[in-house]
């Protein structure tokens, strides 16, 4: 049954290249994770608040990005944009794809964490005296972050396993550098097993640091 | 008059033709593995529920693992493993089984989530209605446990369906592998990728919307 041989050596050699290489993949997820929130919040209160063509922008980015592949959506960044004669480098590729990716599911989160916190709050706190921005970012805010706090945590592991759609566009960080070594040794099964538990010890990291902030932040 | 030689040819009617085929493989291959995966995830989550520790220490950390590697990862691995056990797969094989075992990772949590929905009140009614165990699940916890996660288990197989894209990687020719090889011969990116995109739009979008009317209707 097993008549193959494993060799770990080589893979074990370029371990180093590998976890270097998942630096550069949670940087990419970070980094999106950080402007998809801006955007995300952005779409949200548009989609709550506005009406006409900046509603309709809103939705269809929204829509596209939930009913739509994420692979889809990084090809579009990647070849489909070549028609018009921008041609973004892989890692911006691989950044534009899981930002909008990112934006349009954290959307919808905000959207129901803003649906959540009741209007009241807002006039009451506009009644206290506050102005419009310190209503929203002393009171309602906070509320609507406690509610899509969970929400987030799972977009950042969504955002770090996205990332390794990268291999297919060429950019190298863990999934590509793997693809990278892997078919240059033939050793394709090593390199992928590797890879495989780092991506798992870096998802269990976060969810960890996540549950750890998440005790610390919402102890009353 | 020199003649001119043209290497790429345009987009014609066949070749809406060939991504309407695709399209139709993408269906086949997502309905395949949910169904799969949905029954495995349901009979999954109903041992997470029971939680004997024995099953729940062999069944929970096995989901773990399928929801924190990333689905390329997984494709590539079970595809470069399964010939060194002495299974020779397709592409189209390959992909249904790890789909499938995603699918029922994601799943096992909505359905544990499905059994806790039904109070335990009412299954003791149910208990001692004189109704045994199984009679309890399937007339009570079923219909109802069902209809509280029904939502959620539109959102994960709409997610695997989208997720059925990373398929192309081992060479099945669904959807956005059949737009790739569009692209190549006719080097018309962004037309290809936008009516790709309009299928998956069109599969995704409607039953999203479906879902999302009736977890209103059914909140009331």
């Amino acid at each position: 049954m097993f008549d193959y041989n494993f060799h770990w050596r080589p893979v074990m050699k370029n371990l180093p290249d590998l976890l270097e290489a998942s630096l550069l993949t949670l940087q990419v997820a970070v980094l999106a994770m950080i402007l998809g929130i801006l955007i995300g919040l952005c779409l949200a209160l548009t989609r709550l608040h506005l009406k006409g063509p900046l509603y309709w922008f809103a939705s269809a980015w929204v829509e596209l990005a939930r009913n739509t592949p994420a692979l889809f959506q990084l090809f579009f960044f990647g070849f489909g944009l070549g028609a018009f004669g921008l041609h973004l480098s892989p890692y911006f590729i691989v950044l534009a794809g899981l930002t909008f990716n990112c934006a349009g599911y954290l959307a919808e989160n905000f959207r129901g964490g803003f649906q959540a916190v009741p209007e009241t709050q807002l006039r009451a706190s506009r009644s206290l005296g506050m102005t419009a921005w310190q209503a929203y970012t002393r009171v309602v805010i906070p509320q609507v972050f406690r509610i899509v706090y969970h929400p987030i945590t799972n977009q950042m592991v969504w955002a770090v396993l996205m990332s390794s759609l990268g291999m297919l566009v060429g950019f190298r960080e863990l999934s590509g550098e793997t693809q990278f070594f892997a078919s240059r040794t033939f050793r394709i099964f090593e390199y992928f097993a590797v890879t495989a538990i780092i991506y798992y010890v870096i998802v269990k990291i976060i969810l960890g640091a996540s549950r750890l902030l998440a005790t610390r932040l919402f102890r009353y | 008059m020199e003649p001119t030689v043209s290497f790429f040819s345009g987009f014609t009617i066949n070749d809406l033709w060939f991504l309407g085929e695709a399209a139709l493989r993408t269906l086949w291959i997502s309905v395949l593995s949910i169904s799969i995966g949905t029954l495995l995830g349901v009979v999954c989550g109903w041992i997470l529920y029971e939680g004997k520790l024995a099953a729940a220490l062999t069944v929970a950390p096995f989901l773990d693992v399928f929801r924190s590697v990333p689905l390329i990862i997984q494709l590539v691995l079970f595809y470069n493993f399964a010939p060194i056990v002495g299974l020779n797969l397709d592409p189209f094989a390959s992909g249904v089984v790890i789909l499938s075992i995603y699918t029922a990772a994601l799943v096992a949590n909505v359905a544990r989530g499905g059994i806790e929905a039904v109070g335990a009140p009412m299954r003791r009614a149910a208990r001692s209605l004189g109704m045994t165990y199984w009679q309890d699940l399937r007339y009570v916890v079923f219909p109802i446990g069902g209809r509280a996660v029904f939502p959620a288990w539109v959102g994960v197989a709409l997610g695997v369906m989208k997720d059925s894209a990373l398929v192309s990687v081992l060479g099945y020719v669904e959807l956005l592998k059949a737009s790739q090889i569009l692209i190549t011969r006719t080097q018309e990116p962004f037309l290809i990728l936008t009516i790709a995109g309009a299928f998956y739009f069109a599969l995704s979008y409607p039953i999203s919307r479906y879902s999302a009317s009736l977890e209103k209707r059914w909140a009331q």
